[in-house]
């Protein structure tokens, strides 16, 4: 089946098995392998991209359920430099072995944008569908918390 | 420099990469031409292979090859050959061929041209069983009656290892025969999934034209893969490299060389393609080992006024369906040596049994073999405060060995390095306002609310190890690690190391050791790891080995380094040898400063060879190779403070607090990342992880759906602190800090809640302890115990 989309501002199309996860397009098709795949039944979140603007675990979705949407992965998140929550996870030392890094980042992203004012208790409960084995979530928490304020909560 | 790279918690140099989704794992690695493997695997936890049909597999679409056990001759090896215990050691193919014994023994392959007909072709294999009984708790599989694994292997029994002997046994019985009191325990350390967040994978590429074996696997220890792998599939050592690029997580699952990875390699000989193999979550979780899984029955004795006089054990300890690499080290060796702990006991005991069970393969999983023995000594100090009506922190207090600089031989047979446990058990009282706390819960529990506080003081056995220690205890490898640094003629270096960190900062914490020693900048500095190829020889890491054996050799490498240069710029400043400082990357005769070279021009002139001091080698570089003298043992005071509702049974930690010895630390950022990761670790074991089999063997918690993986609204932001009691016999004065997160805080979290729940009777739990199981305890409790 034919399937268009724009991945990271670019127009992409492929023929694809109708089965194909969405995960699997990103890193095999078009060999975008920043997006990790942790788990088969939705619970780790190490694939999480955006599509539309919204948090999505790729691994949930068909490539061709997500036919002319617009999806940004861990590859396009900055424009130019370093997004504020990649810096504050480097900072902050919010990753180990970084795994789970890019959908931490991918899904932190979507989160903070949409809940700009989180206490530690509120990120702790929203951080249930990324997991983390290395850092124990402690300065994951933290390089949330500062990112947040940096891309303007707390005011 | 101003200020000293060592002990700097600086950003890790590694994270760039790994930020922004450009680094590679295994699976990330592309080939043009590679065939997917996929492995047909048991869905019976024991039973014949009556025969295996394959023709419907080999007829789907993009189907290269299916290949059974018959084709091929793969054993696996083990590596803990512990003398005096009458090990058995069955043979482990890599897949099966009469029969399996557990579920995700692999019994088949098939290679096809993508993942998905890979998978699909896997799906039509049929294999005929005949199905056998299941054994999965390892007390019963050495019950006469149990289903038997191994023809030649009677009652499951793996071996049988005594601590120090039948002498030893019966000095233990003395003790216990004099004691005044004896308390008792039987615990249950329960299976756990050590779910590294990368599944495994490997990629074999046998390259024809050069006879020459490449294999990117997600390995802790590319070095002893190469070992193992060579014998295993014939291609000698020289033409063998093995790469781990970015491996995501270890914890010990990624020591063992495994089945699959030697497949990957052997169907890359047969095909002459690429293959690459990557497991599912779901098959990651039956087919990737296992940690703890033992029943054990301990006891401690004491004097009616509290001075602890021994302690002892019988321990079931599981292996699985066949031994891994460390299998039967870990519940001997790295487990009862241990036993005192941090306290002066007289005689420790260990009477353990390793049993076969048609189960997953049992290996170390993060502090593998000492986290079991901190939970069972702390466990049992805590009943015994009980039964003396002692506080268990003055019972602590009162049998702490006394602090010692340079070692301090325990019972167990082991040389303690250097300890000083009461400050850090004073530190973490005062961060957590003990006796305050003694009040404010002595209230609450009047008001019905049950708060419960649990003190843990530890110390373990880290920095794997002295190589003739191996050899005695059957461990086949060596202990030494391994440095190599290499100069450029601009002054750039590589630090070529044989550990091979994965998560641990590694890349960053060895430029900080290498630049704090020889003034060379960090952006001058790369470190390289995790190719066979490219790096000396080294045993890995694990253990808790990566600072405190790499790092001693490192340094060792840069003594080395500047005991060279110092001839070199003897040579060049017509001075005496013996008169030249070394400082800041500045080489100059004592007390002329201002007429100094820097080691980039000493470097540079050794290159080019054409003035060099008589006898000198021209270029720079040096190695070391350093074979510790002792390991060495890390300790601290844990102290975690929880509420349980009694309606519910959910136990919520309410403060976590940790003070840490690890010595001199490289990177205090790092050190404390260390630390909240383990403590993660070791608290889903007390609270929420635990393998389910039910009575056929299946595994129930078989994907991250059923398998309780902690989450991080599960936690409390922790409090650290630490003291420094360097290392006497580590040049760097480190300490390993890996694994101490983990050993200390299961028990920790444990006797905080069996505090919380004394008003209530409650006086043992098995772990995890999930709300049903603390409620049903209340309810039992409250009943009397006839519920
Ligand atoms: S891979 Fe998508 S949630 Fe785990
Ligand atoms: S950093 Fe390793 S899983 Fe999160």
């Amino acid at each position: 089946m034919k399937v268009s989309m724009t991945v990271n501002g670019k127009g992409v199309e492929r023929d694809v098995e109708p089965r194909m996860l969405l995960v699997h397009f990103l890193r095999e098709e078009l060999d975008m392998t920043g997006t990790k795949i942790g788990c088969d039944t939705s619970q780790c979140g190490a694939c999480t991209v955006h599509l539309d603007g919204k948090a999505l675990k790729s691994c949930t979705m068909l490539a061709v359920q997500a036919d002319g949407a617009d999806i940004t992965t861990i590859e396009g998140l900055a424009n130019g430099d370093l997004h504020v929550m990649q810096e504050s996870f480097w900072e902050n030392h919010g990753l180990q072995c970084g795994y789970c890094t890019p959908g931490m980042i991918m899904s932190t992203t979507a989160l903070v944008q949409d809940n700009p004012n989180m206490s530690e208790g509120e990120i702790r409960h929203q951080l249930e569908g990324n997991l983390c084995r290395c850092t124990g979530y402690h300065n994951i928490v933290k390089a949330v918390q500062q990112a947040s304020e940096k891309m303007g909560g707390g005011d | 420099m101003s200020t000293r790279m060592f002990g700097s918690g600086i950003k890790r140099r590694e994270d760039p990469r790994l930020i922004t989704g450009k680094a590679k794992y295994t699976d990330d690695i592309k080939l043009p031409g590679t065939l997917h493997m996929a492995v047909v695997r048991s869905p019976h936890a024991h039973a014949n292979i009556k025969g295996i049909d394959t023709s419907a597999a080999e007829a789907m679409p993009g189907v290269v090859a299916v290949y059974t056990g018959e084709a091929m001759n793969l054993p696996i090896p083990t590596g803990a050959l512990i003398p005096d215990c009458n090990l058995i050691t069955p043979e482990h193919p890599s897949l099966a061929k009469e029969k399996v014994r557990y579920v995700g023994d692999g019994v088949a392959i098939v290679l096809a041209e993508n993942r998905y007909q890979a998978q699909d072709a896997a799906d039509v294999v049929k294999v005929d069983y005949e199905v056998l009984g299941a054994i999965i708790n390892p007390e019963d599989a050495t019950k006469d009656g149990a289903p038997q694994l191994f023809d030649d292997v009677p009652n499951n029994v793996a071996f049988r290892w005594l601590m120090g002997g039948a002498e030893n046994q019966e000095a233990s019985n003395k003790v216990f025969e004099a004691a005044d009191v004896v308390v008792k325990e039987r615990i249950v350390q329960q299976r756990l999934q050590p779910t590294t967040m990368e599944p495994r994978a490997a990629l074999a590429q046998w390259n024809a034209a050069t006879e020459e074996m490449t294999l990117w696997v997600t390995t802790q220890n590319p070095h002893i893969h190469r070992v193992l792998l060579s014998g295993i599939i014939g291609v000698p050592e020289h033409k063998l490299r093995i790469i781990a690029p970015e491996v995501g997580g270890g914890f010990g699952a990624k020591i063992d060389l495994y089945p699959d990875e030697a497949l990957a390699c052997w169907a890359s000989l047969q095909t002459g393609r690429p293959v690459k193999w990557t497991e599912t979550r779901s098959e990651n979780y039956v087919a990737m080992t296992h940690g703890r899984d033992h029943v054990e029955y301990v006891e401690l004795a004491a004097t009616k006024d509290g001075k602890v006089t021994g302690i002892r054990s019988t321990v079931y300890a599981g292996m699985g369906a066949y031994l891994t690499t460390f299998g039967a080290g870990i519940p001997t060796i790295l487990h009862a040596l241990i036993y005192c702990g941090v306290y002066a006991f007289e005689n420790a005991f260990a009477d353990v049994i390793g049993a076969f069970t048609s189960a997953t393969p049992v290996e170390a999983y993060r502090g593998a073999g000492r986290p079991e023995a901190t939970f069972l000594v702390e466990r049992l100090m805590d009943k015994m405060a009980n039964a003396l009506d002692m506080d268990p922190t003055e019972l602590r207090r009162k049998n702490l060995i006394p602090k010692f600089e340079d070692g301090y031989a325990a019972p167990t047979g082991v040389t303690y390095d250097s300890g000083d446990y009461e400050p850090a058990l004073d530190k973490v009282l005062e961060m957590a306002g003990y006796s305050d706390f003694r009040k404010e819960q002595e209230e609450a529990r009047k008001n019905g609310k049950y708060l419960g506080i649990g003190v843990t003081t530890y110390t373990e056995i880290c920095g794997l190890g002295p190589s003739e220690v191996n050899g005695a205890i059957g461990f086949q490898a060596g202990g030494w690690e391994s440095s190599i640094i290499r100069m450029s003629p601009t002054g750039k270096a590589q630090v070529l190391i044989g550990v091979s960190p994965h998560g641990q900062g590694g890349a960053t914490s060895f430029a900080q050791i290498f630049s704090d020693g020889t003034g060379i900048p960090m952006d001058d500095i790369e470190v390289v790891h995790g190719d066979t190829n490219t790096t000396p020889m080294g045993w890995g890491t694990y253990g808790s080995r990566n600072a405190a054996v790499g790092g001693a050799a490192l340094a060792g490498a840069i003594t080395k380094f500047k005991d060279k240069a110092k001839v070199m710029a003897a040579h060049m400043l017509e001075a005496a040898v013996e008169d030249i400082e070394y400082e800041d990357g500045q080489l100059y005769v004592k007390g002329s400063p201002d007429n100094a070279k820097a080691i980039q021009e000493i470097v540079l002139m050794s290159h080019l060879g054409w003035d060099m001091p008589a006898g000198a080698e021209p270029s720079f570089e040096v190695s070391n190779f350093y074979n510790p003298p002792n390991f060495v043992y890390p300790f601290g005071a844990h102290i975690a403070i929880v509420e349980i509702d009694a309606e519910t049974g959910t136990v919520e930690l309410k403060r976590y607090l940790a003070v840490d010895d690890c010595g001199h630390q490289i990177n205090p950022m790092i050190v404390a990342g260390q630390i909240h990761g383990g403590l993660a670790q070791g608290i889903g074991q007390a609270l929420c992880e635990g393998s389910i089999y039910d009575d056929n063997g299946q595994l129930l918690t078989g994907s991250m759906m059923d398998y309780a993986v902690p989450r991080a609204d599960m936690f409390p932001n922790f409090e650290l602190d630490h003291t420094v009691t360097p290392s006497p016999h580590q040049p760097l004065g480190i300490k390993g800090v890996g694994e101490t997160g983990t050993i200390a805080s299961t028990p920790t979290v444990y006797n905080a809640v069996m505090d919380a729940l004394k008003p209530l009777s409650v006086e043992s739990v098995d772990m995890p302890l999930t709300p049903y199981r603390v409620w049903e305890a209340i309810q039992n409790a409250s009943n009397g115990g006839s519920a």
